[in-house]
């Protein structure tokens, strides 16, 4: 390894040494505010690095890690959806009656592994930046351990995705076995020039396990029955962070694996992909119906939000990259909004996450309940928000590959969602004389708060109206990517 | 640029009215009212100094027009423009959106500052389908229009609000959507044919499609404004949104958005698919008379006012669509004169309704009657606007209709017959919706204020207008006669192009 690539990994390296820093800072004094400040410091430099690491890019910076612009994009996103969470943590810690400060930790290294993910280029940084990032979330879901539904939240999410991790890993051993290497690009040479490696029992059935690892941390149907549960349990801030950057991250790495191994044209991949799509877009779109707690209608939503994902990931090709990119982009920032607000309004007993806590929400907080319905029509797919210039161009991208099932089945199914998105949107707008009769939650909410909410909505709506610029930084950012 | 000034003011007074309407709702109501009367001076004018352009414009040339960039990475372009067409739906607009401030002046008292930003942004999004003229712009504006018309129901609506709201919004979008998989189909085959992703409407016409593909695109677009019109079978949504919406909101319902529907059938349907649309016409047609009878047999059973009169739309908006795929001169004229009229006719009936609402709190018609001698007034204006709308000859509907008659029977002499005696069966519900609410004596004694002051203001142009395009309706045709020449040569162009 060359020292230059050293610095080509400097956001990684900085996320690894602040939360060293953090936590040698807690051993000596423990001060919340100090934890979440150096916490942000640490982000903001990670980011501002991104640039550093940018010039030098695209460099193999080890056979494990590639970091090129298309993985620089990610972990902006992902250094960016921290940094929010960060700071819509801090106020709902305040309200815990638990430690604090070993959060920001804990939080750092789920990124660290999170980036590990977006830049690995190997069987082995994949599994190391997943176990980084799950470890770490197991305590994170459980980390409010005085209420019941955090413990259960995390234990669940431990078990299972410890399961997953070991079909992932025997997965890869598999593949590893048939091909006698690790390097996605290497498996990419070997596949498209051997046509026989596509009948291989051996190379599918690895296929099939590591789709298995990935469709867990994504919540895709049929590995989605922990999401519910989680979303639910875990507190609110930490439910952001597992719905978008855990997911985010896996879904970069999923573009990166299967179009770089040219595994996603093969036929019964292809199969498989596509009947998860449907799968996902139906059952979250259906079982969201049912629900009356808003974390778990956001948890079905979002089960059917990578469902629609898939099918522009199956749509291959640039456009689809593109359409990726930008829909997890929005997708980020819709659903960073949305449980910003349900985390602001949370107080220390419980997450405000009933159907009833906004009822007639708009007359008592006229501009969270605008921020919260604003962000349900971006999910909806509304235009003026991101969400629409995003299933746009989903849409776009399963179009031009011609898959017209799967896209009829987007649009189906999205009507099926503004049902649900409606009906939180009715309860917010409800008369005030019909608000719930005992009052809901409704805490005062900081100007960090606040600001970051009002942000994420002005960043959801320029980019609804003028998404001209990020397709511009998209475009440059994917030129990178090998596609086969 | 102009075009852009008439949207952009629209909803910088939607949003200064909410800020500032949450202080004090007299401001909201000021806001709102000025910044359309504005738009409205400023359409009108436009109208005067272009009446009617004696030479036919070249293809692609415009009235007016706002040509930039938006997303150039797909193509997509910021175009506005406006024909004969789009300057007489705009100038519509324009002015039921002033009467839709006006006639909520007292009605609504809750959330006035929101109320008012939902009213310009609806406003807002209608200018923004009559004009654009790329097909991304114009889905973009379709579908900008349904989110503060759905507050408008959800929020200020009678009983059954949310009920009608969602059934509203859902219909709506499922319906847009496909016409997005459409608009999106054409975008691929154009580039296919010619290299270029362009959503450009001028561009986009005459893109070579196979027979099939060329219908079910079609389709596509079909339903959209089906839905929005509404034809029959995809009409249920109408009378639960007009029955629950309040009285603006009916207004601009049955004013303006059934109105766009009709518009993308002419802008869209016929001269981007003219074969297929062709093929699909008898289908088209026999629906439309379909629906001028169904709705016309719905509105004589009805007993709740407002569901009678939205009802009659459905019946109003058939006699619309059958001028539209008859697709000659005549027919069309009959068309857009019909939609105009219709929303005139139809709108003061809504307001009347709201009127009487507020002062009787009831909209069942067996629970009126014999209101001519406590409000004779009020009940002389909705007499003469019942009247409009069964088709007196001397007001606008009867132009509309006679006109459409007279286009269609040239094609169609057995559905044109039928249509007529759907003109026979407005008299029975116009009748005796006169007769149930107005007439006979008064058994419940009722005493109500008649009309007076702002009421009268509002009431006043509309019967002046209904009149003027009932006996003079030339300015109308004038104006729409170019834009007209300009779609009928595209059509025969195309046709003929792909006959060879």
């Amino acid at each position: 390894m060359h020292p230059v690539d050293l610095i080509a990994l400097l956001p990684l390296l900085i996320l690894a040494a602040t939360s060293i820093v953090v936590m040698l800072t807690i051993a000596l004094h423990r001060s919340h505010r100090l934890a979440s400040l150096l916490t942000l410091i640490g982000l903001i430099c990670a980011f501002a690095s991104l640039w550093v690491a940018r010039t030098l890019t695209p460099t193999e910076a080890s056979p494990l890690l590639e970091v090129d612009s298309y993985a620089v994009f990610f972990l902006g996103l992902v250094i960016a959806a921290t940094f929010v969470v960060v700071i819509l943590a801090y106020d709902y810690l305040e309200k815990q009656p638990v430690n604090r400060e070993e959060f920001y930790v804990l939080l750092l290294v789920a990124s660290l592994g999170a980036g590990v993910l977006i830049v690995s280029a190997h069987f082995v940084s994949f599994f190391l930046g997943l176990e980084l990032l799950s470890v770490a979330l197991y305590a994170l879901n459980a980390y409010v351990f005085t209420r019941a539904l955090p413990v259960e939240a995390g234990i669940k999410y431990l078990v299972l995705a410890a399961g997953s991790a070991a079909f992932l890993l025997l997965g890869m051993a598999l593949v590893y076995a048939r091909v006698g290497t690790m390097e996605f690009s290497q498996i990419g040479g070997l596949v498209s020039g051997g046509g026989h490696l596509l009948k291989d029992p051996l190379m599918l059935a690895g296929l099939a396990l590591i789709v298995t690892g990935v469709g867990f941390k994504l919540a895709v149907v049929p590995f989605h029955m922990w999401t519910p549960d989680v979303y639910e349990g875990a507190p609110a801030p930490v439910t952001a962070y597992v719905a978008t950057v855990s997911k985010g991250a896996m879904f970069a790495l999923l573009v990166r694996f299967f179009y770089v191994t040219g595994a996603s044209s093969l036929g019964p991949v292809f199969l498989v992909f596509s009947v998860i799509a449907i799968a996902s877009m139906l059952v979250g779109n259906l079982l969201a119906l049912l629900q009356s707690n808003v974390k778990r209608i956001l948890a079905y939503s979002s089960i059917a939000h990578l469902g629609y994902l898939l099918v522009a990931f199956l749509a291959a090709g640039r456009w689809a990259v593109e359409a990726v990119a930008f829909y997890l982009v929005a997708y980020f920032i819709t659903t960073l909004g949305a449980f910003g607000v349900v985390t602001v309004l949370s107080n220390g007993e419980r997450d405000a996450d009933s159907l009833a806590d906004y009822q007639g929400l708009f007359w008592r907080r006229p501009a969270l309940a605008g921020i919260f319905a604003l962000m349900l029509f971006s999910l909806a797919g509304i235009p003026l928000t991101a969400g629409f210039v995003g299933k746009f161009l989903l849409v776009r991208a399963g179009a031009s590959s011609a898959l017209w099932n799967l896209v009829v089945i987007l649009v189906v199914t999205s009507v099926i969602g503004l049902f649900y998105y409606l009906r939180v949107i009715v309860a917010l707008f409800a008369s005030p004389e019909t608000a719930a009769p005992s009052p809901a939650p409704s805490p005062a909410v900081s100007a960090s708060g606040a600001s970051t909410l009002v942000v994420l909505s002005a960043l959801l709506v320029w980019l609804g109206v003028d998404p001209a610029f990020m397709l511009q930084v998209i475009e440059r950012a994917i030129s990178s990517l090998k596609l086969l | 640029m102009m075009l852009v000034w008439l949207i952009v003011i629209l909803l910088a007074a939607g949003v200064v009215a909410w800020l500032g309407g949450r202080r004090s709702a007299a401001w909201a109501r000021w806001v709102s009212l000025l910044a359309v009367l504005a738009d409205l001076i400023w359409a009108v004018a436009f109208w005067l100094r272009h009446p009617a352009q004696a030479e036919i414009l070249p293809q692609g040339h415009w009235l007016a027009q706002f040509n930039v960039a938006w997303v150039p990475q797909l193509g997509i372009r910021f175009h506005l423009a406006m024909d004969g067409l789009s300057l007489l739906m705009v100038v519509l607009t324009l002015f039921i959106g002033v009467m839709a401030v006006l006639c909520s002046w007292r009605e609504i008292q809750t959330g006035v500052g929101f109320y008012h930003f939902n009213l310009m942004w609806i406003l807002a999004g209608i200018l923004g389908v009559f004009l654009a003229v790329d097909l991304f712009l114009f889905y973009f504006a379709w579908e900008l229009m349904l989110v503060p018309m759905y507050f408008l129901i959800a929020i200020w609506g009678h009983e059954r609000r949310v009920y009608a709201a969602i059934k509203f919004f859902i219909f709506t979008q499922l319906s847009g959507l496909l016409m997005l998989l459409a608009i999106l189909a054409l975008y691929f085959i154009h580039h296919r044919a010619t290299g270029v992703y362009t959503f450009e409407y001028s561009a986009l016409l005459g893109t070579p499609l196979s027979q099939r593909t060329a219908l079910l695109l079609m389709l596509g677009f079909f339903v959209a404004f089906a839905v929005k019109l509404p034809m029959f079978p995809f009409h249920p949504w109408l009378p639960d949104a007009h029955t629950e919406a309040p009285t603006a909101g009916s207004l601009i319902l049955a004013g303006l958005l059934l109105k766009t529907g009709a518009y993308g059938m002419i802008r869209f349907v016929i001269p981007l698919f003219p074969q297929a649309a062709h093929q699909f016409a008898p289908v088209a047609m026999t629906l439309a008379v379909v629906g001028i009878l169904y709705g016309a047999v719905l509105a004589y059973g009805q007993r709740d006012f407002k569901r009678m009169v939205a009802y009659t739309s459905v019946s109003h908006l058939g006699f619309v669509l059958l001028g539209i795929f008859a697709w000659n001169t005549l027919a069309l004229e009959g068309a857009v004169v019909g939609m105009i009229a219709h929303a005139l006719s139809t709108g003061a009936l809504f307001m009347l309704v709201g009127q009487l609402y507020e002062r009787t709190h009831t909209r069942d018609l067996t629970r009126l009657g014999g209101l001519w001698s406590t409000a004779p007034v009020l009940s002389g204006v909705g007499m003469f606007f019942m009247l409009g709308s069964v088709g007196l000859p001397g007001l606008g509907d009867f132009v509309g209709e006679f006109l459409v008659l007279l286009g269609t029977y040239r094609l169609h002499p057995i559905l044109t017959a039928l249509a007529t005696v759907g003109v026979l069966a407005s008299t029975f519900y116009g009748v005796q919706m006169v007769q149930r609410a107005f007439h006979g004596p008064n058994v419940h004694q009722w005493k109500i204020a008649d009309l007076k002051g702002r009421e009268l203001l509002i009431m006043a142009p509309m019967i002046a207008l209904l009149l003027w395009l009932g006996l003079y309706p030339l300015p109308v045709l004038k104006t729409f006669a170019p834009a007209w020449k300009g779609l009928e040569r595209t059509t025969r162009s195309l046709t003929a192009a792909a006959r060879r």
